[in-house]
């Protein structure tokens, strides 16, 4: 069974300024020991997506459609049966680390609370124990288990939130910008760290970030997000290596290649800017920033066509109705 | 190509940080030296990006260039004169500094036009405001400007935010633009198109431009010449075609194994453990030699010179035509 199963999942926040559709009917799938990544600019609807899987949506949000986790749906469980969900069978890695542990709660206590939270049987000696075992897994040395938020690093705090995710033994971990505040240094030890535990502990990975350089890297597929839909979607060397979509084209064109000569003095890019969510323009959505755009791009809101093996679009070029008639 | 701007020998310390207890008994703490002891220049029309990761030192750098923090040593030549107490007015006219993050650089409450025109009201610059105010904005490819006059920050994109702030920058026609990180805060999409911007006005207005940045690939697009910074020193610099693809320091040459890329793979690559010291705690010899391969991989005892590592500052030396590393195995 499919670990992670979102079907035509739409989400509309309100807003003193009216309804915001933030994600406007995307499929995704995670399957067990898969890492997924979801890409796109801020306002795409990408962390939209996160806080849905795991309900952590603000009141009065408008969510339709369905989260299946190992084929339950988790739009509508009970908040009981939720909240033995989350961290145990699905956790979050959030961005901002800083901001996500307690300032005044030594690291390891926090790891065992949850641990004790969610496992009933479990002593404070044995929960502190398993604590002690987790931070020294995502690479600190044990004894940092005593120590409180401030007197770690950044990256060291992420490492600290990657083991709280971890505390239930989760099947899926959703890692929302997990290095995006990080240098490129430290960004590379917790890929690197969580490419690992994944590979070890057969983990579903959906890993969210605007930065399509990280995923080539990282993930088996990729889905690319513009306006609150899913554009591209496919095997992640083939999405970033040939992309299918003019947006895919455009963002992976943003990060140079050091030494290749056509990225000197050449820097990669789009006029304008992402659309307002409330101003989505007529037909695609992306046609005003399209350097490919032609005829009926303004008129026909594309579905996602097949590319190649595994691959789709939300493109007209690839229409089959259209095959050949335009390029 | 004469320097517009020279920086020789810099030093800049913070005084470290104590407990409430040990302050008020008259203890100090350890001085941090961020920036510790750098030459640095910028030619005319030349674009020179200065890398490193954070707590490098090189925003500091950047911030007393400006003449934002006052330099313990060192000396900072502007055309070849010393900037001091006099004619710092002017200096700061000459050289303008560009901000991170567009959206705290600008005030919110402050149309586009009372903006841009700030910096020529403290300059006293008061002949054709609203021309001078119109030709920045349009060179920095906000057009037709009138339309954004009475526009409020918030009725910005980000990308036009940007563009904003560097036409403040330009509106007193300055000889040089320092940058701090400019597009770190811009989506992907839209980082591009700041970048061109910045290229064509050193193309089209001659300007001279150092960017801060700690992205190598960005470097790669748009410098003419990198320093690599770290920990307060520069390491290596040179034409950036020669640092990015033939980099002499084993600090740079692990910086450009982490940069991902179209193509790379995470699992084959050497990353770097640890994070760099904190600056009031400088290593000795190399400052780089608690984490640098060569020394931990037995590289440097093979070739007889780990006991220099370990003890012996590095100097900066050419080891290519302009291209300088402080390394005792380059």
């Amino acid at each position: 069974m499919t670990l992670l199963s979102i079907r035509d999942l739409e989400v509309t926040y309100a807003t003193e300024a009216g309804p915001v559709p933030a994600v406007r009917g995307v499929d995704l799938d995670v399957e067990a020991g898969q890492t997924v990544g979801l890409a796109g600019e801020s306002g795409c609807g990408k962390s939209t997506i996160a806080h849905a899987i795991l309900r952590l949506l603000p009141e009065g949000t408008r969510v339709t459609g369905r989260v299946l986790l190992e084929g339950e749906d988790v739009l509508s469980m009970s908040f009981g049966r939720l909240r033995a969900v989350r961290w145990d069978e699905a956790a979050i890695v959030f961005q901002g680390a800083m901001h996500s542990l307690n300032p005044v709660r030594r690291v390891g206590d926090q790891i065992a609370e949850a641990i004790r939270i969610h496992q009933a049987g479990a002593t404070e000696g044995e929960a502190l124990r398993r604590a002690a075992e987790l931070v020294a897994r995502v690479g600190l040395p044990a004894r940092r288990a005593g120590e409180y938020p401030h007197e770690l690093s950044g990256g060291q705090r992420q490492r600290v939130m990657i083991a709280m995710a971890l505390a239930c033994a989760p099947r899926l971990v959703v890692a929302d910008e997990p290095t995006t505040a990080l240098d490129v240094m430290v960004q590379a030890q917790v890929l690197a760290l969580l490419e690992q535990l994944q590979a070890e502990m057969g983990l579903g990975l959906l890993f969210i970030t605007h930065d399509l350089s990280v995923l080539r890297e990282l993930c088996d597929r990729i889905a690319v997000m513009y306006a609150g839909r899913v554009v591209e979607e496919g095997p992640a060397a083939s999405v970033l290596g040939a992309p299918g979509h003019p947006y895919t084209q455009a963002l992976a064109g943003a990060f140079p290649s050091i030494g290749d000569p056509t990225d000197r003095r050449a820097p990669g890019g789009l006029a304008g800017d992402p659309p307002d969510p409330q101003r989505i323009p007529p037909g695609c959505s992306f046609h005003p920033r399209c350097p490919a755009r032609f005829e009926p791009c303004d008129r026909v809101d594309p579905s996602l066509y097949p590319v190649d093996e595994g691959r789709r679009a939300a493109c007209l070029l690839h229409d089959p109705a259209r095959a050949g008639a335009t390029t | 190509m004469s320097p517009v701007l020279e920086v020789q020998d810099l030093h800049v310390t913070f005084a470290g940080r104590v407990g409430l207890g040990a302050g008020l008994l008259g203890r100090r703490g350890a001085e941090a030296r961020a920036v510790d002891g750098v030459d640095l220049t910028v030619g005319e029309r030349e674009v020179v990006a200065l890398a490193g990761e954070s707590g490098c030192g090189k925003t500091t750098l950047a911030r007393t260039i400006m003449g934002l923090e006052r330099p313990r040593a060192g000396r900072i030549l502007f055309e070849g004169r010393p900037i001091g107490r006099n004619g710092l007015r002017a200096y700061r006219r000459n050289v303008q500094m560009v901000f991170q993050d567009p959206a705290g650089a600008l005030n919110p409450r402050q149309t586009v036009y009372e903006s841009v025109a700030e910096g020529l009201r403290v300059h006293g610059l008061h002949q054709d405001e609203e021309g001078r105010v119109a030709q920045a904005l349009a060179s920095a490819g906000l057009r037709p400007p009138e339309r954004f006059f009475l526009l409020y920050p918030h009725e910005l994109s980000g990308g036009q935010r940007q563009r904003v702030v560097i036409a403040g920058a330009l509106v007193l026609e300055p000889k040089m633009i320092v940058a701090d990180e400019p597009v770190s805060m811009l989506d992907a999409s839209v980082r591009g198109e700041i970048l061109s911007l910045l290229l064509r006005l050193r193309d089209e207005l001659g300007l001279a431009l150092l960017i801060v940045t700690h992205d190598l690939g960005l470097a790669w697009t748009v410098a003419d010449r990198v320093a690599v910074m770290y920990l307060g020193k520069i390491v290596e610099v040179g034409p950036a075609e020669e640092v990015l693809t033939r980099p002499l320091h084993p600090y740079t040459r692990a910086l450009l194994e982490v940069v991902p890329e179209r193509g790379g793979d995470l699992a084959g690559r050497r990353v770097l453990a640890g994070e760099p010291p904190d600056p009031t705690r400088i290593p000795p010899g190399c400052r780089f030699h608690p984490r640098c391969p060569e020394v931990a991989e037995g590289r440097a005892a093979a070739l007889g010179q780990e006991h220099r590592c370990l003890g012996e500052v590095p100097a900066l030396r050419e080891i290519a035509p302009g291209h300088f590393a402080a390394c005792h195995l380059a």
